[in-house]
């Protein structure tokens, strides 16, 4: 038929377009969303800077999804970087080797702080990790003895807390914000109980102690948000009474609908974090191809100019989105590192 | 006793047949009101439907009407040769390599005449050129490298206004809340009610909602590389799904033998149709990813995916619409010594056009709101640049909607309205064009 002449030579010239273009003309990105604005605002910024590059793509996805497709090998249908709100781990590494990504450089970027925050009209709250640990935990002490826990209200967690029953919306399993969460958060808060030292005396062993202390009762009183922050902050809105885990970020742009709480007694700011004063915090990376580097256009100069002081710096774009910026020494340790060719 | 009080005097009269009929009207009345209840549940449930449909509509449109306007601020320019081509090359490339901060040197000046700002007083011009879109300099500087005749002459340039005095200046931003909380200071309001009394700020239609690519800045963000991207898929779509579903129908429907064989490709077809998008997507990742190696974030690996998932609907509406066309007409054929193929090309699929049409259109539509399978693929990007072919990495309108979606900016929240309503209107347009079509081929027998 005419019609399917047609289409078949229209796929055809395709084809014929297609080859040429198969060579990776421009940086191509995935992985964490935390990193995600950060790495988009460098991604802009670079294309407006350097005309002659190709504005890289940059994907989320998460930091698991991210490193996957990362270490799925090297070539032009690879990814160069891999952004990730978490070290990559032993066992991704080796996936890695064996795909043939055999040298991988290691980007530290900065810092994220995680707050607690609740409805603007709402009552101050000044937290400590026992109070989240005594508010969520699976099993918590109560007179000596290790009990699944009872408390169903704020205020029998700690007198001074409002009367409120405890809705907790916290980051679900697969967030990167979770462990953060699990390691600052519940297991300090476990241990500060002395919680911790009875799951020992009941004798478990030290990694099952702690993770007993990360289990997060299943009642419905702490909620998984598998989503985004939008998601949280649309349960606050709905309820009053509810307590949510937010990035930074997300709090300082809607700082007029939340109140952040306080967590052993420090605020969270930019300022509180860098210096490592408050205790929710971790760092962010993005892994490079060392392979990729000088074959994709751009892939070096990309790096170099994230990690510049005028992105990332105290008074960067990135910094006014939220990140937290590093140290100024561990800044230039990290270009240095690079430039050196340092891989993992 | 109680049978005389009950029955009416009329009856015993009458006998059985007045009983009879009587019991009739009685069932009568009972269906006429199992009628009524019917009409009101129907009822019922189209006005349910209808008021979601309000709602959802209402909601989408008040939320995203505003952000096709957007606060522009006006500001005379002067293109000053020494700065801009300190060494007098004026060529575009001259223009976007050298000093990038010159651009922005430009922008503070003029910003320093409207606003009289005293040029030694720096924080006055730093709250200024907090207004401003973060994406004026790079702006400036490509329009200038696309008309270098610029450069010489004084003239008026509209600046973006950042998303959150557009909020402010729409009011979702409100000025009644307490400093701290507000995005806007004090120290900017009257700056904005300086620019407003001498007619420097206005709101103007959205046009870069419609041409610009993805950004980090709400303000210049826009779904032109979504609508592009949307565009080459649907090409890729029609011109691999139209072909490949009526052969195959017309196969299957005219040509093929009716045995086990074609009972279980038919059953297989249906149940294509049920799988869910997701696991096209998975599919199309390790097909035309991972084993045939097409570059990911591709428009065509995403219009080959939403391929697989439309072939089913299209193969079934053609079918559907191949088996309405009356026997006689292919007997009639047959019977003046057409051969079959003839019958079937000349005679029969002529009058099924309307519904291979309306099938292949409404596939199509399906596939423009598609969203699951295009997140597997790496269609959910950060795409900056246009595509200039199908293998260049491009968006879609759905996943453009869900990245915005996620921003925490108000500029953000309406703009994913708005680009909702454009996904509607597309596929509003789409609909009508099905049955505009099918009203204009349709063939009544």
């Amino acid at each position: 038929m005419k019609f399917s002449t047609a289409a078949s030579a229209f796929v055809l010239g395709l084809c014929a377009t297609g080859t040429s273009a198969f060579a990776a003309e421009q940086i191509h990105i995935a992985g964490s969303s935390t990193v995600l604005p950060y790495a988009t605002i460098v991604a802009e910024a670079f294309a407006e800077a350097n005309p002659s590059f190709k504005a890289p793509i940059v994907e989320g996805g998460g930091s698991s999804a991210g490193l996957k497709e990362f270490c799925k090998g090297v070539g032009d249908d690879t990814i160069d970087i891999a952004d990730a709100s978490r070290p990559i781990k032993d066992s991704e590494l080796e996936a890695c080797k064996a795909a043939g990504v055999t040298e991988v450089q290691e980007i530290r970027i900065g810092y994220d702080g995680i707050v607690f925050a609740s409805d603007i009209k709402g009552p101050d709250f000044a937290f400590e990790p026992a109070d989240w640990f005594n508010a969520i935990g699976a099993q918590v002490l109560k007179d000596g003895q290790l009990v699944d826990n009872p408390n169903a209200k704020w205020s029998d967690v700690k007198a001074g807390f409002p009367d409120w029953d405890i809705a907790a919306y916290i980051p679900g399993e697969k967030h990167g914000t979770r462990e953060v969460f699990e390691l600052n958060v519940l297991l300090a808060g476990c241990k500060a109980t002395k919680a911790y030292d009875a799951f020992i005396a009941s004798g478990l062993a030290k990694g099952d102690a702690e993770k007993a202390c990360a289990k997060v009762r299943k009642d419905g009183k702490a909620v998984d948000i598998d989503g985004e922050y939008n998601e949280t902050l649309a349960r606050i809105d709905s309820n009053k009474t509810g307590i949510g885990v937010f990035g930074l970020a997300f709090y300082e742009n809607n700082k007029d609908k939340l109140k952040v709480a306080t967590m052993n007694g420090i605020a969270p700011s930019v300022e509180t974090i860098a210096k490592g004063e408050y205790p929710v915090s971790r760092p962010l990376f993005f892994y490079v191809k060392k392979a990729h580097l000088g074959v994709v256009p751009g892939l070096k100069e990309y790096v170099e100019f994230f990690l510049a002081d005028q992105m990332i710096g105290p008074r960067s774009p990135a910094v006014a989105k939220g990140l937290v910026p590093a140290p100024k020494e561990e800044r230039q340790k990290v270009l240095a590192d690079f430039q050196a060719g340092k891989t993992l | 006793m109680t049978e005389a009080a009950s029955s009416p005097p009329a009856s015993r009269i009458g006998g059985t047949d007045v009983r009879k009929i009587s019991k009739i009207d009685i069932g009568l009345k009972r269906r006429y009101a199992a009628e009524r209840r019917f009409r009101t549940y129907g009822l019922l449930a189209v006005t349910i439907a209808i008021c979601f449909l309000v709602a959802l509509f209402g909601s989408i449109v008040s939320r995203g009407y505003t952000a096709f306007q957007q606060t522009r601020i006006s500001m005379i320019v002067d293109f000053d040769p020494s700065i801009i081509a300190p060494n007098g090359d004026r060529s575009a490339a001259a223009v976007m390599s050298g000093n990038a901060f010159r651009f922005d040197d430009l922008i503070a000046a003029s910003l320093q005449k409207t606003l009289e700002i005293d040029p030694n007083d720096e924080d006055a011009l730093y709250d200024g050129l907090d207004l401003l879109s973060k994406g004026s300099a790079p702006m400036l500087r490509s329009m200038i490298a696309a008309d270098p005749s610029l450069i010489g002459t004084k003239r008026s340039v509209d600046f973006y206004a950042t998303g959150d005095v557009d909020a402010f200046i729409k009011g979702s931003i409100r000025a009644d809340i307490p400093e701290s909380q507000r995005l806007i200071k004090d120290k900017h309001i009257v700056l904005i009610e300086k620019l407003e009394k001498e007619g420097a700020l206005r709101l103007a239609f959205n046009t870069g909602l419609f041409t610009n690519g993805a950004s980090t800045r709400p303000e210049m963000a826009g779904v032109g590389v979504a609508l592009v991207g949307s565009l080459y898929m649907m090409l890729v779509v029609l011109v691999l799904s139209l072909p490949l579903g009526v052969a195959g129908s017309i196969y299957l429907e005219e040509f093929a033998p009716k045995n086990r064989w074609t009972d279980l490709i038919e059953v297989n077809i249906n149940n294509l149709a049920a799988v869910p998008s997701i696991v096209y997507g998975l599919l199309g990742l390790a097909v035309f990813i991972n084993f045939a190696h097409l570059p990911r974030s591709a428009s065509l690996v995403g219009g080959l995916v939403l391929t697989l998932t439309t072939l089913p609907t299209i193969i079934i509406a053609t079918r559907a619409a191949l088996k309405a066309v009356p026997p006689s007409i292919r007997e009639a054929g047959l019977g003046v010594g057409a051969s079959k193929m003839q019958t079937v090309f000349h005679h029969v699929l002529p009058l099924a056009m309307p519904g291979v049409l309306t099938g292949t259109i409404i596939g199509l539509a399906h596939a423009l709101g598609e969203t699951a399978p295009l997140l597997m693929i790496g269609m959910k990007a950060f795409v900056v640049e246009y595509p200039t072919t199908p293998f260049d990495p491009a968006t879609a309108l759905p996943t453009q909607i869900y990245m915005w979606a996620t921003e925490p900016e108000r500029a953000f929240t309406e703009r994913t309205s708005a680009a909702i309503i454009v996904l509607l209107a597309f596929l509003l347009a789409m609909n009508s064009l099905a049955i505009i079509l099918r009203r204009a081929f349709e063939r009544r027998w």
